[in-house]
């Protein structure tokens, strides 16, 4: 049993609640207590049907407007699979929210209303999942009993989405028919659909390969904490540790800590207490290296072979995220994996229009949602990967220094 | 599986460690809140794993209300002195009065909201810039919105539409003076998940959450552990039934459910079978209203 972490794209008129209330309701991850609440909810609406919405809508903003305004996440699981939902608002005015759920997920269920079509929306929930390089993506074309099952409706959409996906390289699409609201083809196939002949969502969801999706060759260990009990028995010990997030460390490999450039090798690797010879991404690992050498936290150490770039200047796709615009100039924080830098925004050089890919003039400030091409320079230098090579090694952050928000997300270029 | 492939329950392991270095990479001076129940037993698990052979860069600490089950509190101190790591105990019953505050009146007098008194007053008196605790976000919808680092005002306050994005695994700790970081690294595990690690790696509970034999007032579907904490009429019905505790709370607003399971893996198929939720059928406070928990954490609350 592993783990999917997945996304949902769509506004609530897409029935976006609605499909993963279905998942969670037809997988029985939804107990009696907490749908007698919605139930009672239910009522105090005017259309009295259970609405199974109503689940995901986590704060009483979101209930009283009946929108998403923030990301929320939900857990089920099947035999096969734990599922992490991040069920993330459609709207553009939410593009940020969007961003932050598609940055950690495997998949994106991107909703398309039969009676719609291709939309504006769909081909922005599209560039955001090509942008965060999200792997996999499941076109859901719902409300297919509005549109009498028909087949040619469903052709025609797959048709126009497969040009989006072209244009936007997404590499693995699938198409699914469903009805939300009725449950069709979400656990089970339905039989008003003979002529479709995948599988259900929840089976696609279930084995779609993502461990491939790891990247087991260039090896990258940034150092979070150094452990060193200096205590009489263990007065020499010095371990680093962290989170390998990507390759495999094996005890003897010759290493490079990053940015400095020095070089050592592995003298052991531990993991809860037990020195063990080879370790891998995702774990969580203390390493020794042979030689005393001054590594802390936000150095990365890694295998020689294939390095990080190491530079102070990275061009980068941004989202803004902050209220109070980005001005080239400004400075912020930025943070990648464990190391945090002085950091200032050179300039940008254009603005992803993310309804239509275009590229627009560079702005003079950007705003909230805005997603531009900048040229950053850091105060020290800093170990990184291209994001769409890496992806666990080339996201960055930016934190306003004065407010200590989240202001920006960076996907190094 | 091929060999470099993590299950399900290693995947989370290693989050939750990696979020744990991150709280000692980031703060001055965090503390990890433990109150002997299974979800900060685990947390404090993880951080044997995430920190050993160092110390922990951080204190236990447990916001007494008073009202603590016995066992939980011993398991707690036992388990303090057993790993060696400095517990710190702020009591409930002296912030009421020091501070002149009113106890809730009725049958069921919680001090659940007023823990939240004392927390506050703990995080400033040691200075605390980061607290990590065990909340889920599979235990209630205002949780499931709820950030991994979750940034407090100085009055403790949860401000949900004004949260930080979090990105990938980078979590931004910065914060303004007097602000402090809830931090929360099982955020991802549901209750399930925590039990099979449990089972996994074989913890150690309390044994309130195995089987047993307790007097117990049914009170509206719920059976409530009889206490001097809570106050008997004549008419209360009052039977011996055998029962395990499926959370940990204050002995006035957690409930039993009746049991037969004397192993883990019993409680694990118990858990399975169940179709009720966790705090729908433990918790007495949450039943208040549909935003009960948001506005707890509003207020201060965890």
């Amino acid at each position: 049993m592993d783990i999917l972490r997945f996304i949902t794209a769509g506004s609530v008129d897409d029935g976006k609640s609605t499909l993963i209330g279905r998942l969670l309701y037809d997988s029985k991850s939804i107990m009696i207590d907490q749908l007698e609440a919605i139930g009672r909810q239910s009522k105090n609406r005017e259309d009295g049907e259970i609405d199974l919405a109503l689940l995901t809508d986590g704060l009483r903003a979101e209930r009283e407007q009946g929108i998403t305004i923030d990301v929320a996440y939900k857990y089920f699981s099947t035999p096969k699979r734990k599922f992490i939902i991040a069920d993330a608002p459609g709207h553009i005015q939410y593009t940020r929210n969007m961003v932050t759920g598609a940055s950690n997920a495997d998949l994106a269920i991107i909703l398309i209303d039969a009676r719609n079509g291709v939309a504006e929306q769909t081909r922005r929930h599209s560039i955001i999942a090509s942008l965060l390089k999200i792997p996999h993506v499941v076109v859901a074309i719902n409300k297919m009993d509005l549109v009498d099952y028909s087949h040619d409706v469903y052709n025609n959409i797959v048709i126009d989405y497969a040009e989006v996906a072209r244009n936007l390289g997404l590499k693995d699409v699938t198409y699914i028919p469903i009805s939300a609201l009725n449950g069709d083809n979400i656990v089970e196939k339905s039989d008003k659909y003979p002529w479709y002949e995948g599988e259900s969502l929840l089976h696609i969801l279930e084995n779609t390969e993502v461990q491939n999706d790891i990247n087991l060759t260039d090896g990258r260990f940034p150092v979070q904490y150094v452990i060193r009990p200096q205590t009489e028995d263990l007065h020499d010990y010095r371990g680093y540790a962290g989170k390998i997030i990507s390759g495999v460390y094996r005890k003897g490999d010759k290493v490079v800590v990053q940015p400095s450039g020095i070089e050592s090798s592995i003298a052991a690797i531990e993991k809860d207490g037990k020195e063990i010879d080879e370790a891998f991404a995702p774990q969580s690992v203390v390493l020794h290296l042979k030689d005393d050498i001054d590594i802390s936290r936000g150095d990365t150490i890694v295998p020689t072979g294939i390095q990080p770039n190491v530079t102070n200047e990275l061009e980068v796709l941004l989202c803004w995220m902050d209220n109070k615009p980005l001005v080239p100039g400004n400075k912020y924080l930025l943070q990648i994996n464990s190391r945090t830098v002085r950091s200032s925004i050179r300039e940008i050089q254009y603005k992803l229009n993310v309804n239509t890919l275009q590229k627009e003039e560079a702005p003079d400030k950007a705003g909230l949602n805005d997603v531009v091409k900048a040229v950053i320079k850091t105060a020290a230098p800093i170990a990184w990967d291209a994001y769409a090579a890496l992806r666990s090694n080339g996201g960055a952050i930016l934190i306003d220094e004065t407010s200590c928000v989240t202001v920006g997300a960076c996907m190094i270029q | 599986m091929s060999k470099y492939q993590l299950d399900y329950l290693d995947q989370l392991e290693s989050e939750s460690i990696h979020i744990l270095r991150e709280v000692a990479g980031q703060f001055e001076r965090p503390a990890l809140l433990f109150s002997g129940g299974k979800d900060s037993i685990t947390l404090v698990h993880l951080a044997l794993k995430a920190f050993r052979p160092g110390k922990f860069p951080f204190p236990l600490v447990h916001i007494d209300t008073g009202h603590n089950f016995p066992e939980a509190l011993r398991f707690r101190d036992e388990l303090a002195a057993q790993i060696g790591e400095k517990l710190i105990v702020r009591h409930v019953g002296d912030t009421i009065k020091l501070k002149n505050l009113t106890e809730q009146k009725g049958k069921f007098a919680s001090r659940n909201a007023l823990q939240t008194y004392t927390l506050l007053d703990t995080i400033e008196e040691f200075g605390f810039d980061a607290c990590i605790g065990g909340a889920r976000r599979d235990e209630e919808k205002a949780r499931a919105k709820e950030r991994i680092f979750s940034v407090r005002d100085e009055f403790g306050q949860w401000n949900p539409k004004l949260q930080r994005p979090e990105l990938w695994n980078t979590y931004n700790g910065k914060i303004h003076k007097g602000e402090n970081v809830r931090i929360f690294p099982i955020s991802n595990w549901t209750e399930l998940d925590v039990w099979n690690y449990i089972r996994r790696h074989n913890i150690e509970l309390p044994p309130i959450y195995y089987a047993h034999e307790r007097e117990v007032l049914e009170f509206q579907g719920q059976l409530v552990a009889t206490s001097a904490f809570i106050q008997l009429e004549p008419t209360d019905k009052i039977s011996v039934k055998k029962v395990r505790y499926r959370t940990v709370g204050d002995m006035t607003c957690t409930a039993a459910v009746e049991s037969n399971a004397a192993t883990i893996d019993d409680i694990i198929s118990e858990i399975i079978a169940t179709k009720t939720s966790e705090r729908g059928e433990t918790r007495i406070d949450d039943r208040v209203s549909e935003a009960a928990m948001e506005d707890r954490k509003k207020n201060g609350y965890f």
